[in-house]
């Protein structure tokens, strides 16, 4: 095996570069090293000015995607050796704009979050006092692969509606709202379905499914999105033929 | 003009948002603002993954929670504040239940709870083994629900504006920009947690650098018992990635070269085939992580490139148990180790942790600092004394951030909102400081990267599992020299725009501190408590040593550490008995 690689790597400094160029780095190829190894390595040894986010190096926090040899990927969790002998092509995000070298700007993905409402919606709150709301393992089950979105935001990289309409609330938002729509102890379903429905929700969606297949974390927002289509018009069907009944139903029910 | 909230809260993972959180709920009128140097979802909380304790079953009490938790600190934790911390933290934990945290659930739908270290009782709640994940998550979406939290995202704060003996905000520049703000506020609360990169190998995240401490420590703060640094027996060999506590009490076995479970010799019990608690695999970390020590000593571990190692064995468990309680260990050793849990061993060794110590605060969260309050890893209150146990911490962050953030809002709310003249031009003068760094060149600088790489090294050789005195001192003499060098450090990158050099030069400096904090306070505890461990003082010494050390900046720069007695309420020093 060789003992390096080349990391080619897309570096845009605002007001000095027009536009991204590439810039290569040679850097140690060893067993277990991540692409993110040797983006630290670069950073340490060759070059301190290149800028990148990176922070648990477990997969977990949702810092380092990037796109790797044209993939969307977090940079922790995808090998050197995996690429050998290269070069690598490391790239920022895709869809977002970037803010410097492989750092993209997020806020539009922080902005829509809270609009579907990821939070537990209750008309009454019980005392903590009173105890846990009960919750069989089968009723954790029907809610809980969405729970597991760690808002790295491959999912968006990989979306081709995003890339087209940025609207779009996008995979993880609506695979968030539908974590809380399908909880047993969630009674929002009604408020976040105005968002879901909309053109920018669910019905955006063309189902390519890319979203769901570089979900590092085993997400299938294309899943959700499907799904909540479905219920989505039934509900609208009920809502055609008796209009207050199914309101009701509707805030027990969803998903 | 500067921007003004009544309460800032520092740091986004588990204590500081359920801080900001307590702030709303405490007092709606006030204006409470979360700055983070990462989007808080990222934070570090996202990576604990045993559990988190909370007296649950009915066969449990909250004094036998308090129990553990006093002997497992080695009696070195305050009792009251250990007392409040167990009757609140089931409180604390069913609250994020309301909030929507995924807890494990038994078959009737009620919450699940697991053995762990150190603990008598099965009391760890856990949300399979991603607990801190979740929770942080949970804590984050819920946090959306309060419109009224303003968040800095990706701020990183530089300082703590102090007049008069009071704190009165911070200044913080903004990543994407390079943007030096004055933020002030009547009170502070740091979540920043913990400083495990100042060692080499540890299970910390990249962004865990202390930052937090040496913020209180420039500003007049003192830090609490610094020289107690948890060793996790587990760490994964080249990365120090957690292999957490849970795999062994869901009943893996800790194996030597010989196949041999090894803690039968080191005053842990005997083993069996089912967990026992309290014993062997389920003893307390530094006893644990000190048993591995010996063990290297003896040539019982196997070398390999990354350094020697034991054997975790978790294959008698079967991929069904490992799968439901264990998915995230399976999934970290299948990419991380190339090996497979469930039929092959998985090579571990000790790796940095915890920090014992931190910020010196009441049971209230308030430190001798006026309007600075501190929570989570980052404060030391003390509930963990000189060993935390496995899954204490994050109810902590719960309880204390909760605490922390009530205590602060009533003090907030007592003031107008006016700050000194002196302030603002400090922030100025802080902005110039943090502009003329930027644009500082110089000649034949030394690499940040390279004075950190030391720094750590410098800290393993001098305060690792086992310290002397020898070696104390050798580490303080390198460290003054890494300072030395630290002035000579040069940046490349003079951009405004996401500039992590910038950053990274900023973080080296609070480490330094830190580092020479852990030091100084390590070389004056001549006895061995819990996590501090001294050859050359080898027993514990309550007549001189039943008291936390404060290490407070003095006006040369220089540290100087003194001492304050331990709260004992209700379990006079004993002895630590695990396994018989």
């Amino acid at each position: 095996m060789a003992t390096e690689i080349t990391l080619e790597v897309a570096r845009y400094r605002p007001g000095v570069d027009s536009e991204p160029v590439m810039q290569s780095y040679q850097v140690p190829l060893r067993e277990h090293w991540a692409i993110l190894d040797g983006l630290t390595y670069v950073k340490d040894h060759l070059d301190g000015t290149l800028s990148f986010r990176w922070s648990c190096r477990m997969g977990i926090c949702g810092s380092c995607g990037m796109t790797v040899n044209g993939e969307p990927q977090l940079s922790c969790a995808t090998f050197l050796t995996d690429y050998a002998p290269g070069p690598i092509r490391v790239e920022p995000l895709h869809n977002f704009p970037v803010v410097r070298d492989l750092v993209v700007d997020i806020d539009d993905f922080m902005t829509k979050l809270p609009k579907v409402k990821p939070w537990v919606v209750r008309e009454v709150q019980s005392p903590v006092e009173e105890g846990e709301y009960l919750q069989t393992p089968e009723e954790l089950d029907e809610y809980q692969q969405f729970s597991m979105c760690i808002n790295c935001m491959l999912c968006y990289s990989a979306c081709p509606v995003y890339s087209l309409e940025p609207d779009f609330l996008g995979p993880a938002a609506i695979a968030l709202a539908q974590r809380y729509n399908l909880d047993s102890r969630d009674e929002g379903a009604d408020e976040r379905r105005d968002v879901l429905s909309s053109p920018e929700g669910v019905w955006a969606c063309t189902f390519v499914g890319e979203c769901s297949a570089v979900c590092p974390k085993g997400v299938d927002p294309a899943g959700a999105i499907q799904r909540y289509k479905l219920t989505a018009a039934t509900q609208s069907i009920k809502e055609l033929l008796m209009p207050r009944i199914s309101r009701r139903l509707n805030s027990r029910s969803q998903g | 003009m500067a921007d003004y909230h009544d309460v800032v809260v520092v740091g986004g993972g588990g204590a500081g948002l359920r801080a900001a959180i307590a702030v709303a709920e405490t007092n709606p009128a006030l204006r409470v603002a979360v700055i983070s140097k990462v989007y808080p979802m990222r934070s570090h909380t996202v990576s604990a993954e045993g559990g988190a304790a909370a007296v649950a079953a009915p066969d449990d009490t909250l004094d036998e929670h308090a129990y553990d938790t006093v002997s497992g600190s080695d009696w070195l934790c305050d009792q009251d504040a250990v007392e409040a911390f167990v009757a609140e933290a089931p409180r604390e934990l069913l609250r994020l239940e309301h909030w929507g945290c995924p807890w494990s659930r038994q078959p009737d739908g009620k919450i699940a709870v697991r053995a762990f270290g150190g603990m008598k009782k099965k009391r760890t709640w856990f949300a399979a083994d991603r607990t801190g994940f979740h929770l942080l998550h949970t804590l984050f979406q819920t946090a959306l629900s309060y419109s009224d939290i303003v968040r800095y995202d990706e701020w990183y704060v530089t300082k703590i504006l102090v007049d008069d003996g009071r704190a009165y905000g911070v200044v913080a520049i903004e990543l994407a920009t390079g943007r030096i703000e004055t933020i002030t506020a009547n009170a502070v609360i740091l979540c920043t947690g913990g400083c495990g990169r100042v060692f080499p190998f540890t299970t910390n995240a990249n962004i865990k650098t202390g930052d937090g401490m040496a913020l209180a420590y420039r500003a007049g703060a003192p830090l609490k018992d610094m020289e107690f640094v948890q060793y996790h027996p587990t760490g994964l060999p080249f990365t120090g990635i957690l292999i957490t506590e849970a795999a062994r009490a869901e009943g893996g076995w800790l194996l030597n070269k010989d196949g041999y479970r090894y803690l039968q010799d080191y005053d842990l019990g005997t083993p069996t085939p089912e967990p026992v608690l309290r014993n062997m695999e389920l003893g307390p970390r530094d006893r644990l992580s000190q048993a591995f020590v010996h063990e290297m000593e003896k040539g019982n571990t196997i070398d390999t490139p990354y350094g020697p190692i034991v054997n975790l064995d978790l294959r008698h468990l079967g991929a069904k148990l490992i799968d439901l309680k264990l998915p995230f260990v399976r999934e970290l050793c299948s990419k991380y180790q190339n090996i497979d849990p469930v039929t092959e061993l998985v090579p571990v060794r000790p790796v940095v942790h915890y920090m014992m110590g931190g910020v010196h605060t009441d049971i209230r969260g308030a430190t001798p600092l006026e309007g600075l309050y501190a929570a989570g890893e980052v404060a030391c209150v003390s509930i963990n004394g000189a060993n935390r146990l496995g899954s204490n911490s994050l109810p902590e962050c719960l309880v204390f951030g909760n605490r922390a953030g009530r205590a602060a809002a009533v003090f907030a709310a007592r003031y107008h909102r006016e700050v000194p003249s002196s302030i603002v031009a400090q922030g100025r003068d802080e902005a110039r400081r943090l502009a003329a760094e930027l644009g500082r060149r110089v000649e034949g600088h030394q690499r940040i990267a390279d004075i950190r790489t030391e720094m750590q090294a410098t800290m393993e050789n001098g305060a690792g599992i086992y310290r002397d005195g020898d070696s104390l001192t050798k580490a303080a003499h390198e460290l003054a020299e890494l300072r030395l060098r630290f002035r000579h450090a040069g940046i490349d990158d003079h951009s405004t725009n996401f500039n992590t050099e910038l950053i990274a030069w900023l973080e080296l400096g609070f480490m330094l501190d830190v580092a020479e904090c852990i030091i100084d306070s390590a070389a004056l505890r001549e006895e061995s408590r819990g996590a501090h461990q001294r050859t050359d003082f080898p027993a514990r010494d309550d007549e001189r040593f039943l008291a936390h050390s404060l290490v407070r900046r003095q006006p040369d720069g220089s540290s100087r550490v003194g001492y304050l007695p331990v709260t004992i309420t209700r379990w006079p020093p004993g002895e630590r008995i695990y396994g018989r």
